[in-house]
């Protein structure tokens, strides 16, 4: 074990000191417990910028995050939830912690959606990671009922543009708020499913639990 | 370059600092001090450059916190530290497992109340040394940064500590090395 003799860093196996073994490297419990006070504190002082948890579903496991606003995204697997996390670390905040209490009305309503016993969300929603024409779009889909479709250019010309019929699939494509803002109603003209964020399989289980398939 | 969330940075750094904490202000004020100086944290980190050392960043915050409660104890006329319920260890060992007094008897199955008790022998700044650099890794450049000082004198610092330390434990130490 030798330290150089300008002191840096040269590897964790110099660190361990042998007077400290006795002292826990991991402490689960300490760890859990001091992960929920955080939270409690950093909601408390406001500093919860996004909380996230996830939530395994027939579509696989989701992603689920919130900011004080309201429910800002959700991912699925297919998405990469790391990678999503990054995402709103750098559109939203860096202030992101998983604190499952800020999602419990959005994973309730989710669960009563997959057991068919709920056909709309009522979900404050935070629709800062979408602008523009794409923001328009998603904004409709919830008037697209339960168990209903409507093709991407049925979708273009309600929006006020009916030969943006692209531009709804790519707004279908980057929905952050997919399953609640039901961009799985969006189909090809021909009747087939088309594309969707979560997979082509994610998109037929929702729309055979709506019984729109 | 963009900061990751939060969250990754408790995970990462989390235990790190809580063995930190626990060999700086001790078994019964770590916790507070672990809370306190990632909430600390959690305020500032959008302020901070992406390549920004998260580690030194996170000790130099855990540091103030120790020496404000170091502070706010030296006005504190009596001292009275909690004492919480004794861990199944040490309820298993009975009053051994500690090294006497009731202290020592704190979640007892987390880590040996001797070695808290040796490192509180140690001047204050010695215990810094070793715990940041044992424990956190950093160079004594960088803790001469933190306690302020030189890096030789936090070398110093660090050697003398240790081996307070290892005469104090004396054999105790390997005794228990096994048990990691």
């Amino acid at each position: 074990m030798t330290v150089s003799a300008s002191g840096s860093a040269s590897g964790p196996q110099r660190r361990e000191e042998p007077v400290f073994a006795a002292l826990p490297v991991e402490d689960t419990p300490a760890q859990l417990r001091l992960h929920e006070r955080l939270v409690g504190a950093a909601e408390r002082d406001g500093l919860l910028d996004v909380a996230y948890r996830t939530l395994e579903t027939p579509v696989g496991s989701l992603l689920l995050a919130a900011t004080e606003e309201g429910l800002v995204r959700v991912a699925y697997d297919v998405q990469d939830h790391d990678a999503a996390l990054a995402d709103l670390a750098g559109r939203v905040s860096p202030r992101v912690l998983r604190a499952p209490a800020r999602l419990e009305q959005a994973v309730r309503q989710i669960e009563e959606y997959f057991e068919g016993r709920r056909t709309s969300f009522e979900l404050a929603l935070d629709m800062r990671l979408t602008k523009g024409f794409r923001r328009e779009v998603i904004a409709r889909l919830p008037s697209i009922g339960y168990g209903r479709t409507e093709s991407y250019a049925q979708v273009a010309e309600a929006a006020g543009n009916p030969r943006a019929v692209r531009a709804v699939g790519t707004a279908c494509a980057t929905n952050p708020l997919p399953v609640v803002l039901p961009c799985h109603r969006v189909v090809r003209s021909d009747g087939s499913a088309g594309g969707y964020a979560g997979g082509a399989e994610a998109k037929r289980t929702l729309l055979a639990l709506e019984g729109a398939a | 370059m963009t900061l990751r969330p939060f969250e990754q940075v408790v995970a990462e750094y989390g235990p790190m600092v809580l063995r930190v904490c626990r060999a700086v202000v001790g078994p019964v004020d770590a916790e507070d001090a672990w809370s306190e100086t990632f909430l600390a944290a959690l305020r500032a980190y959008p302020g901070l450059p992406g390549d920004a050392d998260v580690e030194a960043w996170l000790v130099t915050i855990a540091h103030r916190k120790a020496v404000d409660a170091a502070r706010a104890d030296s006005r504190r006329p009596i001292a009275v530290p909690e004492v919480p319920e004794p861990g199944p260890r040490a309820l298993a060992e009975g009053p051994a497992a500690g090294s006497g007094s009731d202290g020592d008897l704190w979640n007892g199955q987390l880590w040996d109340g001797e070695l808290w008790q040796a490192l509180k022998a140690l001047p204050q700044r010695q215990r810094a040394a070793v715990a940041y650099h044992h424990l956190a890794g950093l160079p004594y450049k960088e803790i001469a940064a933190i306690t302020g000082g030189t890096a030789d004198a936090a070398r110093r610092a660090a050697a003398d500590g240790i081996k307070s330390l290892r005469s104090s434990l004396g054999t105790h130490a390997e005794e228990k090395g096994e048990k990691r």
